[in-house]
């Protein structure tokens, strides 16, 4: 199959060895690539019983088979490993261009295995691969890192992945960043790279990937441009405002989270929405590699400039920590790229600790005179800072994550996460589907494995009642599936807002010469999401599992237009493990597992 | 009666983010959004306290219509 380099670089830290081998074209066939592949992987070589932060634990960075090529957004990569949040497989996901330099130095997936006995970096020339010395590098953040690295190799082609202090320090919201600011983000991937010493790999490739019919591609590529530069989202919005814009249209709809899901409205939401960055913030778009997109923003504030926050931070360190100071939102962000941490989970921590704060559970002697408080801008930042470097007693605390924060005072069910992972930026009461989406989410409280607002809220491919239930379970299923495909890849979702399925198999046979029907493709992705189900049972995960904070259950919405709300997973879950050929424990039947070939 | 009209996006440009009208009674969406200049095929999503409405829908005294054009995801 043309499209796949065909070949993976296997390094182990402990011994120092490098070694490669050839992909398994059969298996790539099955999970395609990325995520898939990277899970399968994942499931076949590290245990149940393994230790997410010991070195049996392995790391797959993998490639999509359309990274590097010119579909459009066609260069991302994922991180996939077995968590140290939740012990399901994580796999998460980032643009930029370092996955396009994997490719072109003609490597389909990294696997690293083992741990450096000292800190160490890796070294990608095409085939030269080496791994060096990084004791100058350790401690040091993401920026310093990336410009360290790029003066040694000498190449300012090559792109540098990296994680920052957080990783090294182990924490639970740990990131793997790649061109300073984009984030393999969630599921504390960064810690897993601390854990094996390894502090970066920086990486140069001068090949390149071929399509195996270029004319079909010509013609496929012509068709989805077209399609994602005329549809509102990706031709207009997002290009306009980047993913902000989101602030205004969620709060509307009543689901804006806001003080750690204590409302759901956020009358002063206009001060950090996505049109006042563009008005007061943007500098230039930052778009990845091959995007004809361009939501990135490349943004100043009060004291600086970068990568600006999207709209999951806008949100995690604006209205769920209760602040409206953008500027400090931008410095938080900017914390988060530059101390490599996922800024979704971050920002919930900071708002998780402030509700411990304001129901007197963590007392006011161990805040060190820093406040943090709901709505205190300079305490939300400089706590930020401190989890980054799991500073002080608190500091460490936090760097742990918002449940094991929350757990170790005694008050779990103040972490709005699911499996351990923060919900993100749309509050599940008011929004079924989606709820439904987060809770039966592999690996955790996530948006992007079936992202329900899309139909719900933004009315994509068609509109839905987003206090519905009819109908919801199957339509999470197939966004899951789809989603899992497209993270399979190496393709932005966002394309998902303009393209079909009839697209991406187009794009895929006219990259690879296969000839995958539509329905095989998304039978791809719903084998990849039962492998995933079946990692989560065999690590002692059940249908109890499969759940939302009790205050999204329970406590209606106060305020805006879905007060009163609560989200109904009882009357939604049956079903869903129907449309899923489960049973009624929310386990794959042999049926089901045979139908997939698992 | 009175409409609070609120605008997003795009919608703002050369217009206002938030503004209150005096209209008659019976006032639907679609006259509203004439007053604007704005067709319904450039609204993505349009509410009305909240809740999806459409052209035809009947205004009320009080209400707040929020209105869209195509945006994005996050």
């Amino acid at each position: 199959m043309v499209g796949y380099t065909g070949k993976i670089l296997r390094i182990n830290l402990t011994e120092g060895k490098i070694t490669t081998e050839p992909l398994n074209m059969e298996l790539a066939k099955k999970y395609l690539s990325g995520r898939g592949l990277g899970g399968k992987m994942c499931f076949d070589e590290v245990g149940p019983d393994v230790d997410p932060l010991s070195q049996e634990n392995k790391i797959f960075i993998s490639a999509g088979v359309l990274t590097g090529t010119n579909a459009p957004t066609g260069g991302r990569y994922m991180v996939v490993t077995k968590s140290p949040l939740n012990g399901a497989i994580a796999s998460s996901n980032s643009g930029g261009y370092w996955g396009a330099q994997l490719k072109f130095a003609g490597w389909d997936m990294v696997i690293l295995e083992g741990k450096a006995v000292n800190p160490q970096y890796i070294s990608i020339l095409d085939d030269k691969v080496e791994i060096k010395d990084a004791a100058h590098l350790w401690g040091q953040d993401v920026y310093a890192t990336t410009a360290a690295l790029l003066e040694e190799f000498g190449d300012p082609k090559a792109k540098v992945l990296t994680i920052g202090p957080a990783g090294e320090n182990l924490s639970m919201n740990a990131a793997i960043m790649n061109d300073k600011f984009r984030a393999a983000g969630r599921s504390g991937v960064g810690a897993v790279m601390g854990s094996k010493n390894l502090k970066a790999i920086v990486c140069r490739g001068t090949g390149k990937v071929e399509n195996a019919k270029p004319d079909d591609m010509k013609k496929v590529l012509r068709s989805a441009l077209a399609k994602i530069k005329e549809n509102g989202v990706t031709g207009q919005g997002l290009p306009t405002y980047g993913t902000a814009i989101l602030v205004n249209i969620i709060n509307e709809s009543g689901i804006f989270p806001f003080k750690n899901f204590q409302d759901s409205y956020d009358p002063d939401a206009d001060l950090t929405s996505g049109e006042t960055m563009t008005e007061k913030h943007l500098i230039k778009k930052d778009p990845c590699f091959r995007c004809p997109i361009a939501c990135g923003r490349y943004n100043k504030w009060k004291g600086g400039e970068g990568g600006g926050p999207e709209y999951e931070a806008v949100w995690s360190f604006g209205g769920d920590c209760g602040v409206h100071d953008y500027d400090a939102i931008h410095v938080a962000n900017d914390l988060c790229n530059k101390l490599g941490m996922d800024s979704i989970s971050a920002g919930c921590t900071i708002a998780v600790a402030m509700e411990l704060v304001q129901r007197g559970y963590i007392k006011q002697e161990e805040l060190e005179g820093v406040p943090l408080e709901f709505g205190n801008s300079q305490g939300m930042v400089e706590w930020t800072r401190k989890m980054g470097y799991a500073e002080g007693a608190l500091g460490a605390k936090l760097a742990a994550g918002s449940y094991r924060l929350a757990e170790a005072y005694g008050h779990p069910e103040l972490s709005m996460s699911v499996k351990k992972l923060d919900i993100p930026a749309y509050d599940p009461r008011g929004i079924q589907g989606h709820g439904l989406q987060y809770a039966t989410n592999n690996r955790g409280g996530c948006h992007v494995r079936g992202y329900m607002v899309s139909p719900e809220i933004l009315g994509l491919p068609q509109k839905l009642d987003k206090d519905s239930l009819e109908g919801k379970a199957g339509w999470v299923k197939i966004f899951q599936d789809l989603t899992a495909v497209i993270d399979s890849i190496g393709m932005c979702l966002f394309t998902s807002f303009a393209l079909g399925l009839s697209d991406y198999t187009e794009i895929i046979n006219a990259v690879t010469g296969c000839n995958y029907t539509d329905e095989e493709i998304l039978q791809c992705g719903e084998r990849i999401w039962n492998l995933e189900r079946l990692q989560n049972l065999r690590i002692g995960m059940t249908k109890a599992d499969d759940t939302l904070p009790k205050r999204l259950l329970e406590v209606p919405i106060q305020s805006g237009s879905s007060k009163g709300s609560v989200h109904r997973l009882p009357e939604l879950l049956p079903a869903y493990y129907s449309e899923r050929g489960w049973d009624e424990n929310g386990v794959p039947t042999a049926e089901t597992l045979a139908k997939l070939g698992i | 009666m009175r409409v609070i009209v609120k605008l997003f996006a795009t919608f703002r440009d050369g217009r206002f983010k938030v503004r209150e009208f005096d209209f008659p009674e019976e006032t639907c969406v679609l006259d509203v959004i004439q007053s604007l200049n704005i067709t319904p095929e450039e609204i993505a999503i349009c509410y009305r306290n909240g809740k999806d409405a459409k052209p035809d829908t009947v205004l009320h005294n009080d209400d707040t219509l929020a209105l869209f054009p195509p945006v994005g995801g996050g």
